[in-house]
């Protein structure tokens, strides 16, 4: 054994050391991505299956509906954007709940890594597995519909960028009822994103909720990437003012959701809960 | 004042040994979890380069002890200070200069310890972690198996690479939860020829909470016991020995357990 001196990290913060430490927990959950097919099967499985039967319901109802026949991608769209905001969720909390499953949230809270630098990494790992996850199922609509996601253009990019902000402000949410519920939670945030879908207008104008409900459908900020979406199918343009709507809305869910997940770790290190996890 | 008349906490000023360079200094901390106190009123103070071991049995509040001094439980009051930062304002100045091992703490099964050790190197920035890893692996003999998956491995390897993850970045404060629990003695008596080395060799602080009195009286130049979340005694093995009147720290440990009045007589 040697021990000889060792060099010791600034003890203030650096975005070098930052950096650093976001990138070596991205690798920890690259290693167990690599290490478990299952993994990789469950993230891409569901984004192609519903692809698929959306897909037919598509092709069925082109010849039946005018609303499809206007647009036949509309129904694809939402479902392939659907599952942006619902992969991108999950991926944020799965990677946190990767930590409970494996006892090493402690390991982690020990270490130099600051809970920010943490959620940083769930954000990196959430958008990596969305890429993964709607990858094949998007080229697999090329293929067996001939309906690219990506003929929406430079107007994909917006929609997945404000998905993907109000999937971590749901996961920011998910993270912190894992930490204050334990693992008796993990079924919630399976579903929690479900809350949101009948009134996010996915596949259905919002027009089509009840006037009453309208004003709070238009307060989710996926509403207004779902309109925008059929705004550039429909009418081949692109709606701003629905952008920056659905933009300005994810910042108040985004600061939202971080005060929450706050009070959660504040919450888990006065329970105690960073040390012995369970249910 | 303790209950049934033992041994007050020493006086943090009077207490250790080796106090000319304080590593940590806990004062009046206590943890209440709703009605149930864990931990009440410890005093003490840890110098550098001591081994000390916390001794006390189930429920005695050593856990607690050391999951506040790592920062990841919340007193409900007093104060902590490690290498002369109170831990509840600095954590991050400290924590790349400690580490800590725990039965109630795993690493990540699907990953192999290499994969492991490089992920916690780059947490703590060490600037050669192949080197060190390898170093590691050698010292703690665990370079046959540094590619198989953790889930595979046996209950004393899985140890020593939890050890291998809490030597990373050399700390210089070092916590221990049982750390030789569940093992062999084969096993657990190597572990402990590794910390003593590791003692020797950097002159790093540990405080290792245990209920194996073997252990104990091996490792630590110092005990303090545990009971009902309080400190009920602290001295050298040998003054406790003496104390007590007793042969061995485990008679020492069953008579504070049982609360023996014998013991406190004697003690007194």
């Amino acid at each position: 054994m040697s021990e000889r001196a060792i060099h010791r990290p600034h003890a203030e913060w650096t975005f070098s050391g930052a950096r650093r430490r976001v990138s070596a927990m991205l690798l920890r959950h690259i290693y167990i991505l690599r290490s478990s097919w299952p993994r990789i099967l469950e993230i891409t499985y569901w984004p192609m299956m519903q692809m698929i039967i959306w897909g037919f319901l598509s092709t069925f109802l082109h010849g039946q509906s005018s609303y499809v026949a206007q647009a036949f991608g509309v129904l694809l769209a939402g479902v392939m954007l659907w599952d942006v905001l619902f992969r991108g969720q999950l991926g944020f909390a799965i990677s946190f709940l990767e930590e409970m499953w494996a006892r090493n949230l402690a390991n982690i809270y020990v270490s130099p890594l600051r809970p920010f630098e943490h959620v940083a990494s769930l954000i990196a790992m959430s958008i990596l597995r969305a890429v993964i996850g709607l990858t094949p199922a998007s080229v697999l609509a090329i293929f067996l519909f001939h309906f690219s996601i990506y003929d929406l253009g430079l107007p994909l990019l917006a929609f997945f960028f404000n998905l993907m902000m109000l999937s971590w402000a749901v996961g920011l949410l998910s993270v912190a009822l894992l930490m204050r519920y334990g693992l008796g939670a993990e079924s919630l945030i399976w579903f929690l994103i479900f809350l949101l879908a009948p009134i996010c207008a996915v596949y259905y104008p919002v027009t089509v909720l009840p006037d009453w409900l309208e004003p709070i459908a238009m307060a989710v900020p996926a509403t207004s990437v779902f309109e925008g979406m059929r705004i550039v199918l429909f009418e081949q343009r692109f709606d701003m003012h629905l952008f920056w709507r659905a933009f300005l809305l994810n910042i108040v869910y985004l600061a939202a959701g971080a005060g929450i997940f706050v009070a959660a770790l504040k919450d888990a290190r006065r329970r105690g809960r960073l040390f012995q996890v369970g249910e | 004042m303790h209950r049934g008349g033992w041994p007050k906490s020493p006086d943090p000023g009077s207490i250790a040994p080796c106090m000319s360079n304080t590593v940590i200094e806990v004062q009046q901390l206590t943890k209440r979890f709703g009605p149930v106190t864990a931990v009440e009123g410890l005093d003490f103070r840890i110098g550098a380069g001591d081994t000390v071991g916390l001794l006390g049995g189930n429920g005695a509040g050593k856990t607690t002890t050391i999951a506040m001094l790592l920062g990841l439980l919340l007193p409900s009051s007093g104060s902590i200070t490690v290498f002369g930062e109170d831990l509840l304002k600095h954590r991050y100045r400290v924590l790349p200069r400690m580490n800590f091992s725990s039965p109630y703490v795993d690493l990540p099964k699907r990953l192999s310890p290499r994969e492991n050790l490089d992920v916690f190197a780059r947490l703590y920035e060490i600037p050669d972690r192949k080197a060190r890893i390898a170093e590691l692996a050698r010292d703690l003999d665990i370079a046959s198996f540094l590619n198989r998956p953790m889930q595979t491995l046996s209950a004393g390897q899985k140890t020593r690479v939890s050890l291998a993850k809490a030597m990373i970045n050399r700390p210089e404060l070092l916590l221990l939860d049982e750390p030789t629990a569940s093992l062999d003695p084969d096993t657990a008596d190597w572990i402990r020829h590794y910390l003593e080395t590791y003692k020797r060799q950097s002159g790093a602080t540990i405080l290792l909470a245990s209920h194996n009195m073997v252990e104990v009286e091996r490792l630590a130049t110092r005990v303090m016991m545990m009971r009902s979340g309080r400190i009920v005694d602290d001295g050298s093995p040998a003054d406790l020995l003496v104390r007590y009147g007793r042969q061995n720290l485990e008679e020492v440990f069953l008579d504070i357990a049982r609360n023996r009045k014998a013991a406190q007589q004697a003690a007194q």
